[in-house]
């Protein structure tokens, strides 16, 4: 296999792009199904629900790999396309004192790199609000839930309370030991009682970061994430289609779907992630 | 339709020669048959500027049918200037109104240096072309008719629209990337729909796409461009068609 061909040359480099680009597609809806259950529940039912999933996002293993995949895919997508950008700026050292690119090419496809860019200044802040205060300063407060549950030890007054540290465990003797299983929760000292569920809470991080009544900012970080949505809609009515049209696929039958499709996509996924932050403004 | 002449103001990239600095010279040409094609318009500005004493614009020309692939020029920011499906040599003055500006400029690309004014250097079309652009036939004399081997009406058809291809640059010069890809696909993909062609594919695809590479050619970025601007048409499906071949060949291939 030649691997320095298809790494370094033109086609190479699209190829590259348009997986990237196609495997983040995939990974919007991902985030965008849990972001949703922002507002599809309301009350304690939602934050617990969206705490949850939280939880699940950060421990899961098969999620662990997938989001340093993810990482990656961010990646690699940026650096090809400042590689690309930096190439074609090449091939062209003067640039025509008269041209009309409009009359043979959408602006979307000709902004790639400038719509790229503002997505990467969004995708900064957006993990300075959420992912740094989630991951790294462990600034989140632990939200617990008492649990219903039938338990003698429950009424004993002089209980010792402990919960499991971040990243929570669950200790479980088995043969003496302490199993590491689930959970940021409460337990009874020196017992497996469990007698409360505790998580990260990220729901109240996220609806007071966008809720008009907790912070100053929040008109400004709303509008802010409104730009940052249409600029990701221009972003993806050209890349979702070009991704194909890199990898070879163009055909009369499935090109004009792939097309259609591509367009939804790019109106749609964006549209819904937009809804949220005003929803959570309104109500909040 | 009645003939009308119309004035004009040119403003023409002028450049002595790959090394020199060049700029932007404004003319005025009076009396512009609309009948005449663009490339009889800059006729008449040279022989205006012979008779000044001045030296004329050079510029690239041949056949002036539209098939030779020579004539290029940037005028008022398109290739081969408004119409759509043209040559500059096949476009006509008709589609100018009395007082018009227009630009004529080179193509612009690294990979296409100007020699003179007007007139550039397209020898990296040559280059890759060379790299593949062809079916190894043993010429013997005892080859065998072409029309020996069957070939299906509908990819004899892709083939040929492909082959249509003039390798004037248009493509390249338009893209906002220089990118040469429409070129190459139409001259990768005339040779891979042919059973003719299927032989030596591989290496084909792989050659030519490695040499417009070393030439300083840009990446597309499907902008579809060139498509828009190619005077013969030549589709898109070729440079997906390129893709597909070039990825299955660095897979499979030994090199």
């Amino acid at each position: 296999m030649s691997n320095s061909v298809i790494f370094k040359s033109s086609i190479g480099k699209k190829v590259f792009m348009a997986l990237t680009g196609l495997f983040l597609c995939t990974f919007l809806v991902g985030h965008l199904l849990g972001n949703l259950q922002l507002i599809l529940k309301t009350g304690e039912e939602g934050r617990r629900a969206f705490n949850e999933y939280a939880y699940f996002m950060g421990h899961n293993p098969f999620i662990n790999i997938l989001s340093i995949v993810t990482y990656a895919a961010v990646l690699i997508h940026i650096i090809d396309g400042i590689a690309l950008t930096i190439q074609n700026k090449k091939a062209r050292p003067v640039a025509y004192a008269y041209s009309k690119p409009g009359a043979n090419s959408s602006s979307a496809s000709r902004s790639m790199a400038i719509l790229g860019t503002l997505i990467l200044v969004f995708l900064a802040t957006h993990m300075a609000n959420f992912w740094w205060k989630m991951k790294v300063k462990e600034e989140v407060p632990l939200h617990t839930y008492k649990l219903e549950m039938d338990n003698p030890m429950m009424g004993a007054a002089n209980a010792e309370l402990y919960y499991t540290h971040v990243p929570g465990i669950q200790p479980i003797p088995k043969d003496g030991k302490n199993i590491v299983e689930k959970g940021t929760d409460l337990y009874i000292k020196g017992t497996n009682v469990k007698v409360a569920e505790g998580y990260r809470d990220l729901h109240t991080l996220v609806i007071d970061f966008f809720s008009k009544s907790k912070n100053e900012g929040a008109l400004f970080a709303v509008l802010f994430y409104l730009i940052s949505m249409v600029v990701l809609a221009y972003h993806l009515l050209h890349g979702f289609q070009s991704a194909f049209q890199s990898l070879g696929i163009n055909h009369p039958k499935y090109t004009p779907l792939i097309k259609i499709i591509g367009t939804g996509f790019a109106v749609v996924i964006p549209f819904l992630f937009a809804i949220i932050p005003v929803i959570i403004y309104m109500n909040h | 339709m009645a003939s009308k002449f119309i004035n004009i103001t040119l403003k023409i990239w002028r450049q002595k020669n790959t090394n020199a600095k060049g700029g932007i010279e404004t003319y005025s040409l009076a009396n512009v048959s609309t009948d005449s094609s663009f490339l009889e318009m800059l006729d008449q500005l040279n022989e205006q500027l012979i008779n000044e004493q001045k030296e004329p614009v050079a510029f690239d020309h041949d056949c002036r049918e539209g098939i030779c692939g020579m004539c290029s020029l940037y005028i008022n920011g398109r290739a081969h200037g408004p119409e759509t499906g043209t040559t500059t040599c096949q476009l006509h003055m008709r589609s100018f109104a009395d007082g018009d500006t227009i630009y004529v400029e080179p193509w612009r690309s690294r990979a296409f240096p100007i020699v003179k004014d007007l007139v550039v250097d397209r020898s990296a079309f040559d280059r890759i072309q060379q790299a593949g652009g062809f079916v190894s036939v043993n010429t013997s004399g005892r080859t065998m008719d072409a029309n020996a081997i069957p070939v299906p009406k509908a990819d004899a058809d892709k083939a040929f629209e492909a082959a249509a291809c003039i390798g004037c640059g248009a493509c390249v010069a338009t893209c906002k990337n220089g990118s040469a890809m429409l070129f190459v696909g139409a001259k990768v993909s005339q040779y891979a729909l042919l059973p003719q062609g299927k032989v030596e594919a591989k290496d084909r695809v792989l050659n030519m796409v490695r040499q417009m590479d070393e030439e300083g050619f840009g990446n597309c970025t499907n902008t579809g461009a060139c498509e828009v601007e190619c005077p013969k048409g030549i589709s898109l499906e070729n440079i997906a068609r390129m893709n597909r071949e070039f990825l299955s060949a660095s897979l499979t291939s030994d090199k």
